[in-house]
């Protein structure tokens, strides 16, 4: 799960990391409100959106009138921003936060993520914060600077001294720095966050090292006991659909294409995707509804993927081993009878009780398309789609 | 022989008492596997199934001789549940638990870390479908009757792609010595390359079919080290050509990640390994008989 840059700068700021004061609006009269309280003449108005790279984008504007606030707030919200990590779709912008702007001589680059290669937390650091990050890790890797930390013990004060110092910071800066990356590490081990990027880090006019940006994504897993994170879930970021699917325990990503998929299990919904593509197709979604799907969760699997108005063909595989096919087919017959399905239906099942599944299917008089093997699966749905078959 | 379990194998079922912990251990001592008791904290004593329970992992292994744990715990509580099965001197413990947090997952393979190498147990999963040894044991979630009896190793990051794979190798006549699911996770208890080890010494396996995902470096290493090691033939896979790129916050996963995070870097990583790569997951079947054919004409030639 992912969360606002004032989310997470809240959540850091509680662990000791130092950030830049402000406070969040969501809309332009709050946006002056918060202007006149932080104080001062100088304030970043930043759109608030899970993604980055909003500077280029036109998501953050440095104002230094309330006038200017009102304007910038005013921009930025109710409309959706686009950014070369949103997509052509962009993410609305409903919140906007605004920050005290602070006079700053250096940006650094300073990012934790739990690292699946070395199964631990890995901090990385650079001197050369800002956009440019990735390209500078792949032109010079050796400007990126790595430690890794052993989960028995947790990030010692010697490694982010190292860090600090390679950061080529003075002494009354490195100490800043020390507890900052302390103090980040402390925030992403008792949260239970997969990734935390500060970028930039910089270090002001008075020594100080501050978190400009923050951006953090949390362990759906664990949100069971981080209430606080969990709190912070805003569904507008998400895509409705995938919100509408989380909300049901399914597993939803849309796509382009016109053939919807309903497939038990990661590997096999991805399978499904590939055989479809193979067959000269195109899937529309990315579908896994888990073990233990019930009737109840198959319909509504099926409404779900029939709400895409590009669909155009349906294809249900599913290989039961946890699930059982009788019940798969009977969550089939009961979506087919409460939901209009007006495109072709291609149902493929095999696993425990196939036998019992595919009878529930003939006896049920509805018109389904039926396979028995993933090929005959892919081509009968992508002939379907084009018209060519019809039950 | 088969690797990790066969039909002699003692297992205890951690959480044997839960609704799946009850069917799945039902449908595992059906098929055949060896189990001698289940631990619920708080129900030892008692019995379940006609099999005894015991509070601890300890308690239980003892009396029974059990080498071998398999997980039907809650996810809050399986992370707790794998170190005490690794504390209590089990050899093999398999999780099927699904939504273990990440960081858990980090401090039990640290945790198994504390053992020397020849006294560290095997983990496999978690948020797997488990391991089957057809005709002998099956330790997971698995319908047994998809799969024949053989003398072709399995190893699958999916389950239910791990079934397709066996039903179509059924379907061709082909059998399976063992199956082995690894698991979805990010963080696994095992990876292709542990199990890859045992099939090449395993005498009655044959060649080894490997199926992998998009996303992480398991593939790749493991077909590193089949290049350098590996004398018996493996067909290999790789699921989500047509699955969008994972959208990102910020920078970090991708200044970490090396190249070869796609399935078609992955089996291109793959062929250059001397794979023989399935072109999609309709001819796991016929891409294994192959690879067995051309194997049996070489022997014949020999």
């Amino acid at each position: 799960m992912d969360v606002h840059e004032y989310q997470a700068k809240e959540l850091l700021s509680s662990f000791g990391v130092p950030v830049p004061k402000g406070a969040v609006a969501f809309s332009p009269d709050q946006a002056v409100y918060a202007a006149t309280e932080l104080g001062g003449w100088n304030w970043a108005v930043k759109a608030q959106i899970h993604a980055g790279a909003r500077g280029k984008a036109g998501g953050i504007k440095l104002c230094k009138t309330y006038h200017e606030v009102r304007d910038a707030a005013a921009n930025m919200l109710g409309k959706r921003l686009v950014t070369i990590q949103t997509g052509p779709e962009g993410k609305p912008v409903q919140r906007v936060y605004i920050e005290v702007a602070e006079p700053f001589d250096r940006e650094l680059y300073l990012g934790y993520v739990l690292d699946r290669k070395a199964e631990r937390i890995r901090v990385i650091a650079s001197q050369r914060g800002g956009m440019e990050i990735e390209e500078i890790a792949k032109t010079e890797p050796e400007a990126i600077l790595q430690v890794v930390v052993e989960p028995a013990v947790g990030l010692q004060a010697f490694q982010a001294r190292e860090l600090a110092f390679q950061l080529g910071l003075s002494i009354k800066q490195a100490q800043s720095a020390v507890s900052t990356i302390m103090n980040a590490y402390r925030a992403f081990r008792d949260c239970d966050a997969t990734m935390l990027e500060i970028n930039p880090l910089v270090v002001a006019k008075d020594d100080r090292v501050l978190a400009l940006d923050a951006k953090m994504s949390f362990d759906d897993n664990a949100l069971f006991r981080r209430h606080n994170v969990a709190d912070m879930h805003d569904p507008s970021q998400q895509d409705p659909r995938e919100a509408q699917a989380a909300e049901h325990n399914l597993n939803y990503i849309g796509l382009e294409g016109e053939i919807g998929c309903i497939v038990n299990g990661a590997g096999l919904a991805m399978a499904t995707m590939d055989m479809i593509k193979h067959a000269g197709g195109t899937p529309a979604n990315f579908l896994d509804v888990g073990g233990g799907a019930s009737p109840e969760r198959i319909a509504t699997a099926l409404k779900l993927v029939l709400s895409d108005s590009k669909v155009k063909a349906v294809l249900v595989n599913i290989f039961a081993g946890i699930n059982r096919c009788d019940w798969v087919a009977k969550g089939v017959v009961q979506a087919c009878t409460t939901v209009d399905v007006k495109v072709p239906l291609v149902v493929r099942l095999a696993g425990t009780n196939v036998e019992e599944g595919r009878k529930i299917l003939a006896e049920s008089g509805l018109k389904l398309i039926t396979a028995e093997t993933l090929a005959e699966a892919a081509e009968k749905a992508v002939e379907a789609c084009q018209g060519r078959l019809a039950a | 022989m088969s690797i990790l379990i066969d039909e002699t194998t003692p297992v205890l079922v951690q959480g044997m008492t839960g609704d799946k912990g009850t069917f799945h251990t039902k449908e595992m001592v059906a098929y055949g596997t060896n189990v001698v008791g289940g631990v619920t904290p708080g129900k030892g004593g008692g019995s379940h199934l006609g099999l005894p329970l015991f509070n601890t992992m300890k308690e239980a292994v003892k009396p029974t001789g059990a080498t071998t744990s398999i997980t039907f715990v809650a996810p809050a509580f399986c992370a707790d549940a794998i170190m005490e099965a690794a504390d209590a001197g089990v050899r093999l413990i398999c999780s099927i638990t699904d939504g273990i947090p990440a960081q858990d997952m980090m401090r039990v393979k640290r945790y198994l870390m504390r053992y020397p190498k020849d006294r560290r147990p095997m983990m496999v999963g978690p948020n797997c479908a488990g391991i089957i040894s057809p005709g002998k044991a099956m330790l997971g979630i698995m319908p047994g009757h998809i799969y024949l009896q053989g003398n072709v190793g399995v190893i699958s990051r999916s389950g239910t792609l791990g079934y397709e794979a066996a039903s179509q190798m059924k379907a061709h006549g082909i059998g399976i010595t063992t199956s082995v699911g690894i698991g979805g996770d990010p963080i696994n208890g095992s990876s292709f390359l542990d199990h890859l080890a045992l099939f090449e010494e395993d005498t009655e396996t044959d060649a080894v079919l490997m199926i992998g995902e998009i996303g992480g470096p398991q593939e790749a290493e493991a077909s590193a080290w089949i290049k350098d090691n590996m004398s018996k033939p493996v067909i290999g896979f790789v699921a989500g050509l047509t699955a969008p790129k994972g959208r990102r916050m910020g920078h970090a996963g991708a200044i970490i990640s090396a190249a070869g995070d796609s399935a078609a870097e992955k089996a291109e990583i793959m062929r250059s390994c001397g794979l023989t790569v399935a072109p999609n997951p309709s001819e796991f079947g016929s891409t294994v008989a192959g690879v067995l054919a051309s194997r049996q004409e070489r022997r014949a030639i020999a």
